[in-house]
């Protein structure tokens, strides 16, 4: 099954399409994870999916229906988007942040509701940041924050959670918290799309991999399936040994070194 | 920031202030009559010329600083929203200029100071505002806060300048608007707030309506667009909102400058960086700075007045100063 699907997506930044024609399914209630090299189109992709970017040709369908011709409030209540290095104004405390989860929940004439409040509080003991709820974004480590923006993210309460690189810029103690935390939020049936840069914590992480060169699909499906020394050549042009993690199982690449360059 | 701390560090001092301040507008002034006579008017006593002059210059004088405060204080707090920019302020941006060069040359064309309405310098403060963020390009979110206001400054002065050049050529227009375009609230009378009414209620309502998606724009443009807001609507309503306040306040007062700065950062260090808390703290604290600065205009020059734009200059140009030497501008 899946909620998530691109058909002949062509995504475009100015005049040069960074993704041609592809077709992907996101299987629903898992975690797929986006990799590949600089500038192999992971977060253009993400930002299509997030309709932040508009196709330049074919579609982004969300349970089937064009994410174009959706009115833009009714897929927020649908898709959660969290973009790479958000940033927060001065002084805005955790809370404040995930209220505004809330947004496309109201109107108008719909104001914040006890319903609201739940979400939130749900949201903040979700990720875990419930004793932080009233301090300053600024104030906070960065696996913090990033918990906290994810939070926002879960007060939303959408079947789909896209996150652009939720993990750039932490050590590894703050890498794990934000990954688990994503796992987590499968546990709870939601659909998880993310963009990562390690290739190991992608394994850990991932239900579905989707290995993208050039903006297209070269291998995708589950990491201990497609994870192998001819991917990791293809995608970083780099001679690895690829060995299961001993308590995972999941694949872990050791880096021996750059690759003879052929033609 | 909850509600009760919204109340207690905000609405509660910026309202005694305001109160503090509405009372001196009523009780002092630059004429014979003293706080003492005026005072007793309020408890319903007092001679008939202090009556007139509380009841027939003060009240009104003072209704109109009220009305014009409250729409600079908010759209400077709204461009700064829009913009992202601590600095952008209606009369630094040059919207205000902008407004009072379109009131200006219609009257040179024909028309009079009573007859031109406030939608001239809702237009002239419109397209004001589009030259300046195009100048500035403020959507590119890496620009220098200094660069839009250095744009705005560029457009202030050939506005000033072009507006000076039709008052020296034409002697009529000159008289009817010499007073208007230095800035003043005082001889305005309740039929001008009349006037402007209607563009400042629809600049009220207007900033209400994009108050919310204001609000989750300073997280970003991508993180709004998640939530479900659509940043370039939302910034165009604010604009026109923006328009119909300041052609309201220029329309009613003359060219104000830094009320809409000075107003925006004073609400923020109460209230901190919630646009719907800002709003809603700048429409105590609009009136004050410009009940301040009227009050002050009648006393430093006695038995004369001084300008009120003159004031507000005297007062917002070293906040201006504070503002760019802080260690950091804040982000919006």
């Amino acid at each position: 099954m899946t909620v998530l699907q691109t058909r002949s997506l062509t995504l475009a930044h100015a005049r040069t399409p960074v993704i041609d024609g592809l077709d992907l399914d996101l299987p629903a209630g898992q975690v797929t994870v986006i990799i590949g090299p600089n500038g192999c189109g992971k977060s253009t992709l993400l930002s299509g999916l997030a309709r932040v970017l508009a196709p330049r040709g074919g579609s982004v369908l969300l349970d089937g229906c064009a994410l174009a011709t959706m009115p833009t409030r009714e897929v927020a209540r649908r898709v959660g988007l969290l973009p790479q290095s958000a940033v927060a104004p001065d002084g805005l405390t955790v809370r404040d942040l995930v209220r505004y989860g809330r947004h496309p929940h109201q109107g108008l004439l719909r104001q914040w509701s006890r319903a609201d409040a739940e979400a939130v509080d749900a949201a903040l003991a979700a990720a875990g940041v419930e004793d932080l709820a009233e301090r300053p974004l600024d104030t906070l480590s960065g696996g913090q924050r990033q918990r906290a923006w994810i939070a926002m993210v879960v007060a939303q309460d959408t079947p789909v959670v896209l996150l652009d690189e939720p993990t750039s810029a932490l050590d590894l103690g703050h890498q794990i918290e934000v990954l688990d935390l994503v796992r987590s939020l499968a546990a709870r049936g939601r659909t998880v799309v993310l963009v990562l840069h390690d290739l190991s914590s992608a394994c850990r992480v991932a239900d579905h991999l989707v290995a993208l060169v050039d903006g297209q699909v070269v291998a995708a499906g589950a990491p201990g399936a497609v994870v192998n020394p001819g991917l990791v050549r293809r995608l970083y042009g780099v001679e690895s040994v690829v060995v299961p993690d001993p308590t995972h199982g999941t694949p872990v690449v050791c880096p021996v070194g750059l690759a003879a360059r052929t033609g | 920031m909850t509600f009760r701390t919204v109340v207690f560090r905000g609405l509660l001092p910026a309202g005694a202030v305001l109160a503090l301040v509405v009372v001196a507008s009523l009780a002092v002034g630059a004429g014979p009559v003293g706080p003492a006579r005026a005072l007793s008017v309020l408890v319903g006593g007092g001679d008939a010329e202090a009556r007139f002059t509380v009841t027939r210059l003060r009240v009104p004088r003072t209704v109109v600083a009220i009305a014009v405060g409250i729409a600079l204080g908010i759209a400077g707090a709204l461009l700064q929203s829009v913009s992202r920019n601590p600095l952008a302020e209606p009369g630094l941006l040059g919207l205000s200029a902008g407004a009072a060069f379109a009131v200006v040359l219609v009257i040179a064309a024909g028309g009079s100071v009573a007859t031109v309405g406030p939608h001239v310098a809702v237009i002239g403060a419109a397209v004001a505002g589009l030259l300046v963020l195009a100048a500035a390009r403020m959507r590119g979110t890496g620009d220098d806060p200094v660069r839009l206001v250095l744009a705005g400054a560029a457009l202030s002065g050939l506005l000033g300048a072009t507006t000076s050049v039709l008052l020296l050529l034409d002697q009529r227009t000159a008289d009817e608007v010499r007073f208007w375009t230095v800035g003043a609230v005082a001889g305005r009378d309740l039929s001008t707030l009349a006037g402007v009414a209607p563009a400042l209620l629809l600049g009220l309502l207007l900033a209400v309506v994009a108050s919310r998606a204001l609000a989750a724009l300073a997280l970003g443009d991508d993180v709004a667009i998640g939530l479900g807001h659509r940043p370039r609507r939302v910034r165009a309503i604010a604009m026109l909102a923006v328009a119909f306040l300041v052609g309201a306040a220029t329309a009613a007062a003359g060219p104000l400058a830094f009320v809409g700065l000075v107003v925006p950062f004073a609400a923020r260090a109460l209230v901190g960086p919630d646009i719907r808390h800002t709003l809603g703290i700048c429409t105590l604290l609009g009136p004050a700075v410009v009940l301040l600065a009227d009050v002050v205009s009648r006393l430093v020059a006695r038995p004369y007045e001084m300008s009120l734009g003159v004031v507000t200059a005297l007062i917002g140009a070293p906040v201006l100063v504070l503002v760019v030497r802080a260690s950091r501008l804040p982000s919006l």
